[in-house]
């Protein structure tokens, strides 16, 4: 069972709340080094799990191993995983730089040890310059860069983040990411960080674990993910949908008891017909940026396209194409087409 | 041209507001601070006879005669020796209670905290009755401990809501930061929580001291013949002594109070306390 390669192991967890099953069977290996994503929407236990790791909640069955140790029974004090807050969690009443000191000093480090590490991950963050500031005077960037040194300073086994940009505005959040990823990628800590966000979850993980109602519907790269989504739930969370209910062949939705799902952006229009496509009416165009949301209306479905040059006007006619459907059957991924 | 009498209206309204709101505040003023000016100087006149507006002459005799009357330097003493025990007896039994109640939602709780109101809920003196006849048993009456006791029961409400409220806004994320840190929980409370929840206990500690400072019923009933408090000092001095002396021991009795509020005031308004609460 043991495995020193081995960065966490989740077996069987299981968690009860208030008479509800919120983990069920819940199975998750993540290597050493690796930057894991539970992603889902509120409410699928993946805080609930993280809680788990980090021994604020102990689950009913299943065991949680650190580092190829069993830290099921052990009181988050006793376990080598430290966590990053959600709104922070940092002390008022201590300045950053005592705020980063605390795990050391509980640790009963020398004071000029602990100084010279609180000043090395303070320099990794960035904010040597705030080391004397309270929690309160400085903005809520750099409250999220004190909560990751003071995680970080304890070199812990397992880096763990609730949500940790989802305090942050829009721009700053894309920028947070990445010194999380490159930082998270320097060190080699292992890491599991849970969002709502599949943008962030897609741009900064190794691997992502889907969840849905305290179960895992998949676990595999992000490439992966958006290219053969396991399950229909999976397709639908990912990246945007056109689903149909029916068949496939030879590019055209049929009659059937299976579902169809068809990316916009595997959707083509073309004056010209080309082999594979089929008469189509453009019905609706919405710019959304860099790209066209292109409503086409075709003899077997209505599709959605994801268009960013020659971008018809409504009422155009031509083909639409569908390049690529992912078939599913009872919710299940059955074959690509 | 109506319009301008409207405006010479509401001017003329708006100064008739000012000029009452001038005469209701200056009034007020008098009505509360009156008494206290008129307290003031008499600890320092000589005689004051009507219908003088001021004192016949100044003095600080009264001053001097308090202090060089043993009965009332004991009082003094008494007074600063039971007040702070008290305080602190109830901090080490209210606190952790406060702590439960904020943090446990145990059966009972309600009833517990909406219990700690039972003891201001009626008469005092029926409740200090009671408890005097067990302190005969126990051989408590006219005890030290004996007063301690009784000023006790009257701070319990003081340190138990109050810090509840404090603990309760403490955010439990704060807490469960530093057990992830590698904090006991013993450690977690002594080091996190009861310092984001001081000022709310130290607001709970001076109403505590006033209370038990001026404490006078059950202190009286217990307490004397034996041991007398500046409050139950008061009534034997209203009556027996001139009215300068009892003067003068209002003004001591209210110095406590006064430096204390002043003190907690500082700290909790300007301190550092204060802006750390500002986190989300």
């Amino acid at each position: 069972m043991s495995n020193a390669t081995l960065g966490l192991e989740l077996v069987g967890l299981t968690k009860v709340l208030g008479g509800r099953v919120i983990i069920d069977n819940l199975n998750l290996t993540v290597e050493k080094g690796e930057m894991v994503s539970l992603l889902g929407p509120s409410g699928c236990g993946k805080t609930t799990t993280l809680r788990m790791i980090a021994g604020f909640l102990i689950p009913e069955k299943g065991t949680v191993n650190v580092a190829g140790k069993d830290v099921t029974n052990l009181g988050p004090e006793k376990r080598p995983s430290a966590m990053v807050f959600q709104n922070y969690a940092l002390w008022p009443h201590m300045t950053v730089f005592k705020n980063v000191a605390y795990p050391l000093k509980i640790r009963k480090m020398s004071k000029s040890e602990i100084e010279k590490r609180v000043h090395e991950v303070l320099t990794v963050v960035n904010l040597m310059h705030h080391k004397d500031s309270r929690p309160g005077q400085i903005s809520g960037g750099e409250q999220q860069r004190v909560a990751l040194a003071r995680a970080l300073v304890q070199e812990p086994d397992i880096l763990l983040l609730d949500e940790p940009l989802s305090n942050l505005d829009a721009k700053l959040r894309v920028k947070v990411r990445e010194d999380i990823r490159d930082l998270q990628r320097r060190l080699g800590i292992t890491t599991v960080i849970v969002t709502h966000d599949q943008d962030e979850a897609l741009s900064i993980s190794d691997r992502i674990a889907v969840m849905n109602e305290g179960r895992i519907e998949q676990f595999s790269t992000p490439q992966e993910l958006y290219d053969r989504p396991a399950t229909e739930y999976v397709a639908n969370f990912i990246g945007s949908l056109n689903r149909l209910e029916g068949g496939y062949s030879d590019g055209q939705v049929t009659s059937g008891n299976e579902v169809v799902g068809i990316r916009p952006e595997d959707v083509t229009f073309s004056k010209t017909q080309v082999p594979g496509s089929h008469a189509a009416t453009v019905e609706l165009v919405v710019p959304r940026g860099h790209f066209y949301e292109v409503y086409l209306k075709r003899a077997d479905a209505s599709l959605r396209a994801f268009i960013s040059i020659d971008v018809p006007k409504v009422g155009d006619t031509g083909f639409a194409k569908v390049n690529k459907a992912l078939v599913y059957k009872d919710g299940k991924l059955v074959r690509t087409a | 041209m109506a319009k301008r009498d409207n405006n010479i209206n509401l001017q003329t309204s708006s100064l008739l507001i000012r000029v009452l709101i001038g005469a209701f505040v200056s009034f007020m003023a008098v009505f509360i601070l009156g008494p206290l000016v008129w307290l003031a100087l008499q600890a320092f006149s000589t005689t004051w006879t009507f219908p003088n507006l001021k004192p016949d002459g100044w003095t600080l005799i009264w001053w001097k005669r308090v202090f060089e009357t043993p009965s009332m330097v004991q009082a003094i003493k008494n007074s600063f020796i039971t007040a702070p025990i008290v305080v602190l007896v109830s901090a080490i039994i209210c606190l952790p209670a406060a702590y439960a109640a904020a943090r446990y939602n145990y059966i009972g709780r309600r009833v517990f905290l909406i219990g700690m109101f039972a003891a201001n809920s009626f008469p005092k003196l029926g409740l200090f009755a009671s408890i005097a006849t067990l302190f005969y048993t126990l051989n408590l009456m006219g005890t030290m401990v004996g007063v301690i006791i009784i000023q006790l029961i009257g701070t319990i409400i003081y340190m138990t809501w109050i810090p509840a409220a404090a603990f309760a806004a403490v955010p439990r994320n704060l807490e469960e930061a530093a057990r992830d840190a590698g904090a006991s929980k013993f450690r977690v409370f002594r080091g996190i929580t009861l310092r984001i929840a001081a000022p709310g206990i130290l607001v709970a500690m001076v109403m505590s001291f006033i209370s038990a400072f001026d404490e006078a019923q059950g202190t009286y009933l217990v307490g004397s013949p034996q041991i007398f408090t500046m409050p139950t000092e008061m009534y034997s001095l209203v009556l027996t002594y001139p009215v300068q002396i009892a003067a003068v021991f209002s003004i001591l009795l209210a110095v406590p109070s006064v430096v204390l509020i002043g003190l907690a005031r500082k700290h909790i308004i300007g301190g550092q306390l204060a802006e750390g609460f500002q986190i989300k």
